[in-house]
């Protein structure tokens, strides 16, 4: 498998890979996510207890389970760049973070205005709400720490090293539902037991997810792209590209 | 464990010298803990309900500030890379910091307890909360500290930067600790909170010297 794997921790092969799958990947994800919130917000039925303001769901969820999914890529990513000393690896945690960092921000604006109405404010110190807040501290303290060094190659070392600490946090925020009693409602959907939401609405929701996720790998490669040629240009491969 | 000694001795000697490094985050604890009264009002039952968090964050922030000058010296006049170059454990030198940092930092503030209770009006009951929360939480706040400052040793600018990274590392702790208190304040069983702190500082104690080694690796390199 390693052999297989190898090829793509060069720069120049991911460069390429990431430039052809790209436009794939943003139009499915744009796609999708008109599609899910197109039919989430119009053509699904109100809820029997939260009426309409129910539909900001749509976002909500989405932005919530990537911001702990983009999370974990990162912190695998950063594992990689520390075991394997991976190049590519190194550079990907720092992709990663200001994309986890504005969907863990969407979940939290989302859900403060969603918050509005149902509980009756903006923002409650529940243990869900205080668990995310802090995963928001997290990405932004990565993105200042690999900032803070004058060799950058130190900066993504140490910032990786940071991510790998923070997992910590993800089974916290995970389980705060379970674990105490809070105001954020449990999940909806799991993946062993049926789901408690209605099929009509649970669609658009799945979609949702999905298009949240493929629009995280289409940044990615996007913002993989320009640190790659960021870090190798004074490599032959960028300047013949360049046509220097 | 053979070499701890050596280490250990080097740390509290240093700090012997350095008599400012140590008594003025503890200056700052006490401090900060006689501003509460003098900003919300001398109200006693006030006094009661605010203690727990109050000398809780008063706790994070002078283990904070003394945080920043852990591994500053020893990186500046090359003790740090003579460490990694030597075939010496790394393990050894970042737990004799850790060793003297608690002693130095989290230790006087549970022997500084009975008078923070005086000052804020805190019962007996919430008193003894407070001693076991801090005897228990300031390891902790020393382990994260010590990762804290290994990982910003070489940073630019390494201060705000180092609040920003542990702080956030530091809330679990915050609300367990305050909640212990709380529930001592209001005569309920706390032994929960305890344990689970008590955890955290099992599992922080496994993992943290180990990311400290090669972060202090990483920063030399």
């Amino acid at each position: 498998m390693f052999k297989w794997l190898h090829p793509y921790a060069k720069p120049e092969t991911v460069y390429h890979l990431c430039g052809r799958l790209m436009p794939w990947l943003m139009g499915t994800a744009l796609l999708l996510l008109l599609l899910g919130n197109i039919w989430g917000l119009a053509f699904t039925p109100p809820d029997y207890q939260q009426g309409d303001s129910y539909r900001i769901i749509h976002l909500h969820v989405p932005a919530a389970i990537m911001s702990m999914g983009t999370y974990s890529a990162m912190a695998i990513a950063a594992f990689i760049a520390l075991v394997w000393q991976v190049k590519v690896a190194q550079w990907s945690v720092l992709a990663i973070a200001p994309i986890g960092a504005v969907y863990t921000a969407i979940a939290l604006i989302t859900g403060m205005a969603w918050g509005k109405p149902m509980w009756g404010t903006w923002w409650v110190w529940d243990a869900r709400l205080t668990s995310e807040l802090i995963l928001l501290f997290l990405y932004l303290g990565v993105i200042a720490l690999s900032g803070a060094f004058s060799d950058r190659q130190t900066g993504a070392k140490v910032a990786s090293l940071l991510a790998v600490v923070g997992v910590i946090n993800l089974p916290i925020i995970h389980f705060s539902v379970e674990w105490w009693n809070t105001l954020h409602q449990g999940a909806s959907i799991t993946k062993f037991a049926k789901p408690s939401i209605d099929p009509s609405m649970l669609w658009p929701l799945l979609i949702s997810i999905l298009a949240f996720k493929i629009l995280m790998l289409a940044l990615l490669c996007v913002r993989l792209r320009t640190a790659i040629l960021v870090n190798e240009q004074h490599r032959p491969w960028v300047k013949a590209m360049a046509g220097d | 464990m053979v070499t701890l000694g050596p280490f250990l001795k080097r740390e509290l000697r240093l700090l012997a010298r350095q008599k400012a490094d140590w008594l003025n985050p503890v200056l700052f604890f006490v401090i900060v803990l006689s501003l509460f009264p003098l900003g919300v009002g001398p109200e006693p039952n006030l006094l009661r309900i605010i203690a727990p968090g109050v000398i809780w964050i008063a706790a994070l922030l002078s283990v904070l500030l003394a945080a920043e000058r852990l591994f500053k010296d020893d990186y500046r006049n090359g003790v740090v890379e003579q460490l990694v170059a030597s075939r010496q454990p790394l393990l050894a030198f970042v737990l004799a910091k850790l060793l003297a940092n608690w002693l130095s930092t989290g230790l006087p503030l549970v022997l500084l307890s009975p008078l923070v209770a005086l000052l804020l009006n805190v019962d007996m009951a919430s008193f003894t909360a407070m001693v076991l929360t801090l005897l228990l939480g300031t390891p902790l706040l020393s382990l994260l500290s010590v990762l804290g400052a290994a990982l910003t040793v070489s940073a630019d600018k390494g201060g705000i930067l180092l609040a920003l990274l542990i702080l956030p590392l530091y809330i679990p702790l915050l609300i367990f600790a305050s909640a212990a208190m709380e529930a001592a304040g209001m005569a309920l069983p706390y032994h929960g909170q305890l344990a689970v702190m008590l955890a955290m500082l099992l599992f922080a104690l496994a993992l943290v010297p180990v990311a400290v080694t090669s972060a202090l690796k990483i920063n030399v390199s």
